[in-house]
């Protein structure tokens, strides 16, 4: 784990030892860093491996428990982002920070100091967008903007701080093919100006294109530190699948003998996303009676769309859909999208098929169910008269779950099951989705940890960019194929 | 229950000792001032049943309308212009019937009603399509279309609906054979209240037992879950719910028409709407609750004006009064909703 590259100027950003806890989960656990002037240094790692965390720590949005950061070899603590812009490094996050109904310039004038002169705030983005070879217009209102040129408003944003250091967030996440090769290669010619270029990402082949240095996290720690000559993709995908890829394979035998006829399937489904991206594009998948169908994906690849339309929550563009009836489905955001929380627990569950209901309510009946939810899926409340809010998280996402898989759904889809729970509750969800699998329900779950999509699926759709693979229940084959690596379906790696 | 009934005392408590601070700041005897107030709202057969119920009328209907469509999340401030647009539907239908007598009573009587709640409903309607159609925000809407209706309702008077003689902008007035009945002889107090308690029980009934009731409230409680879990088309809810909302603010403008006021003019409603939203804060958007702090309210304005007429008090220190309850029902709303989370996380 030494500095990447041949004995070198001091570097312009040097990370040791870096910690941060969230609650008693350590984001970070003694992770390390070294840019170098002059490169791009591309930062990898699954989701959660803590590359966000380990870069908001250098920006200033969040203080490490331990561990130390230097800057151009000098020992500093970024109080926030405004100190961090002073020093000179500037952060483009995945989700934007820009004002839509203001202009390019305006957006960029945006927390500066003093007298706002629209002429000199143009002319000052039509020097730094030149400058740096970037294509904007300055009068244009971000809001009718491409997500490209968001993207680029935001980077000049960052370049008018004359930043020395651009940290990039996933920034090829939300771009076409084309606007992120456009994207890397200014990166390239950014870096051989003299500055430098952090690069998150999950995306082998961006890493591997561009960068000069790579950066592995595996579980907040960094586990490979190299210069990104010489290293191939499956050196990556070793390092950030880690050791364990092999003992769990063996942790259970496929159940799909035990399946029975399609329940859920989708034939060359597309559908797009609220703002209008296609997200699905031509989806393939059957799940059948008593099996876990587990989808593995990173972020963004379009399983929130699947799911949804799955769950028959979102009516695809094109393709074919047949779902059920009755089907559970427990969404990632509970207090978005499964809860009232200001409402009693009864009316909470009465909240399942409200559309169909007519006539008078059956409070008693509700109640009575509301009991029993409480009773057999160990939710902790005083009574069926509390509100959600008043439940603690892991005993909402029980009532969820009881709601969704009471009265036997033919189907059960479950976005992230196990999101912020702690290990009990979690391994609570996990037994109520394998029990409902066993009655004979059809089961589609996704989850952002790996590991647990390997633990509880009979079988394995990887999916990326919009499409799913069938894939082999083995983390290094699923890890490959969702990092868009993809391998033929079944084949082992050596 | 019991909950409740302290807390509403303790808001009446603090409510007059705002009361008396205002009237000794300005330099008025607090003893002579209350009880010209009281005897205003209470201390009289006449207070008690014509100035205090009279004036709860309007303010209960248009409550109701206030708090359907707070219940479903819609911001509908826009009581007073559907109120307007249902009392300026009863007059043109009165006007029509006066024109060819003979006509039944009670056929006229019912057809006013109806031809204010469906004008109210129209006018919500417009608010209602401009959120549907191109997300424009109701709380602007409704406001505009208070103003619109506002000069509708004087240009009507000062031209089609004017009184033949043309002397005064306003139309001609109401028949007795058309007022809605006074139900105790000799009191001013007219059917619109049975409308009123019969409308607030049938909407509570409606909200706590029915399905469609449900589906409002859960809209009205976290829209995405309604449709995610519920799969509830909340686009159709909520309309139904501002139509609805405008049709209750609409009967309200025709009950005071045919009820009090007998004729239409440019200043027929002295803020009923705006002050139905007051009103159905205080009951916390509770239907039944809407008739006591109606009430309420009724008799702050009874006792007002009682209290400017015999003790020279101004009539805005009850205005005053009236937001204080307001502020602090809203207040100890969101301290509940704090202090509840921190204890029990």
């Amino acid at each position: 784990m030494t500095a990447a590259g041949s004995p070198s100027p001091v570097p312009l950003l040097s990370m040791d030892g870096i910690t941060h806890r969230f609650g008693p989960t350590a984001a970070l656990d003694s992770a390390s860093l070294v840019v170098r002037p002059g490169t791009v240094h591309a930062v990898l790692g699954e989701n959660g491996a803590g590359k966000t965390t380990l870069l908001r720590v250098a920006f200033g949005m969040l203080q490490p428990d331990a561990g130390t950061l230097r800057w151009r070899g000098v020992v500093t603590a970024i109080a926030s982002p405004s100190e961090a812009l002073r020093r000179g490094i500037g952060m483009v996050h995945q989700h934007f920070t820009l004002v839509p109904a203001m202009t390019v310039a305006e957006n960029v004038a945006l927390g500066e100091r003093g007298r706002y002169d629209p002429s000199r705030a143009a002319a000052r983005v039509r020097d730094v967008a030149g400058q740096s070879g970037l294509t904007l217009d300055p009068e244009a209102r971000v809001g009718a903007l491409t997500v490209g040129a968001q993207q680029r408003c935001e980077i000049v944003k960052a370049l008018a701080r004359n930043v020395e250091l651009l940290i990039l967030d996933e920034p090829t996440a939300v771009l076409a093919p084309q606007e992120a090769a456009e994207l890397l290669a200014w990166t390239r010619r950014y870096a051989d100006s003299g500055h430098a270029v952090v690069l998150i990402t999950h995306k082998l082949r961006d890493a591997l294109g561009v960068a000069d240095d790579v950066t592995v996290l595996r579980r907040g720690r960094t586990v490979l530190a190299t210069p990104a000559r010489g290293v191939t993709e499956s050196d990556l995908t070793a390092a950030m699948l880690g050791e364990d890829a092999s003992t769990v394979r063996a942790v259970r035998a496929a159940r799909g003998v035990m399946a029975g006829p399609v329940v859920l399937s989708a034939r060359d489904v597309r559908a797009r996303d609220s703002r209008g991206v296609e997200r699905l594009r031509g989806v393939t998948l059957d799940v059948r009676a008593g099996e876990i169908v587990g989808i593995a994906a990173v972020e963004g690849a379009g399983q929130q769309q699947l799911l949804r339309v799955l769950a028959g929550r979102l009516r695809p563009d094109a393709g074919a859909v047949v779902v059920p009836e009755a089907i559970g489905f427990i969404p990632e955001d509970r207090h978005h999208d499964a809860l009232v929380l200001d409402a009693p627990l009864y009316e909470n569950v009465a909240l399942r098929d409200a559309a169909a209901r007519g006539g008078h309510m059956r409070w008693d009946v509700l109640r009575e169910e509301t009991r029993s939810i409480i009773g057999s899926y160990d939710v902790r409340t005083a009574d069926e008269n509390s509100s959600a809010r008043s439940l603690s998280g892991g005993n909402q996402q029980k009532l969820v779950l009881g709601r969704e898989l009471s009265g036997g759904p033919a189907a059960i889809v479950a976005e992230n099951p196990s999101r912020g729970l702690d290990f009990r509750a979690t391994a609570a969800v996990h037994e109520q989705l394998r029990l409902a699998r066993d009655r004979g329900a059809a089961v589609v779950m996704y989850s952002s940890d790996l590991d647990e999509v390997l633990l509880l699926a009979d079988r394995v759709y990887a999916m990326h960019d919009g499409v799913v693979h069938e894939t082999a229940r083995d983390r290094e084959a699923v890890g490959r194929a969702i990092l868009g690596g993809a391998l033929p379906s079944g084949v082992s790696v050596p | 229950m019991i909950r409740v009934v302290v807390q509403t005392l303790v808001l009446l408590a603090v409510a007059l000792v705002t009361l008396v601070l205002l009237l000794l700041a300005t330099g008025h005897a607090p003893g002579p001032a209350l009880s010209a107030m009281a005897s205003g709202a209470f201390g009289s057969s006449y207070a008690l049943l014509s100035a205090t119920p009279v004036r709860a009328i309007p303010l209960a209907l248009a409550g109701l309308a206030v708090a359907i469509a707070f219940r479903a999340g819609i911001l509908n401030v826009g009581a007073e212009g559907q109120l307007l647009v249902g009392a300026t539907a009863a007059a043109c239908v009165a006007a029509l019937a006066m024109a060819s007598p003979g006509l039944p009573a009670l056929l006229v009587i019912v057809a006013m009603l109806a031809a204010g709640t469906l004008a109210g409903g129209l006018w919500a309607g417009i608010a209602a399509w401009l959120r549907a159609r191109f997300g424009v925000l109701e709380v602007i809407s409704t406001i505009m279309l208070n103003l619109i209706a506002h000069e509708l309702v004087g240009y009507l008077v000062r031209g089609p609906l004017q009184e033949p003689t043309r002397t005064n902008p306003q139309s001609s007035t109401l028949v007795e054979a058309l007022h809605l009945p006074v139900l105790v002889e000799g009191s001013r107090l007219h059917a619109g209240l049975l409308l009123a308690i019969g409308l607030a029980v049938l909407a509570w009934w409606w909200l706590r037992n029915t399905a469609s009731g449900f589906r409002l409230r859960a809209v009205g409680g976290n829209a995405s879950a309604a449709a995610s879990a519920g799969r509830v088309n909340v686009p159709r809810v909520v309309a139904g719910a501002f139509l609805t909302s405008g049709a209750l603010a609409g009967v309200a403008g025709a009950v005071q028409y045919s009820g009090v006021t007998f004729a239409m003019y440019e200043n027929f409603s002295p803020g009923y709407g705006y002050k139905a939203i007051a009103v159905a804060l205080l009951a916390r958007l509770n239907p039944l609750g809407v008739l006591v702090a109606a009430l309420l309210f009724g008799a702050l304005e009874a006792g007002a004006n009682a209290m400017e007429r015999d003790a020279g008090v101004p009539n805005v220190v009850v205005s005053v009064v009236e937001a204080a309850l307001i502020l602090l029902v809203v207040a100890a709303d969101r301290w509940r909703a704090r202090t509840g989370n921190s204890t029990r996380e």
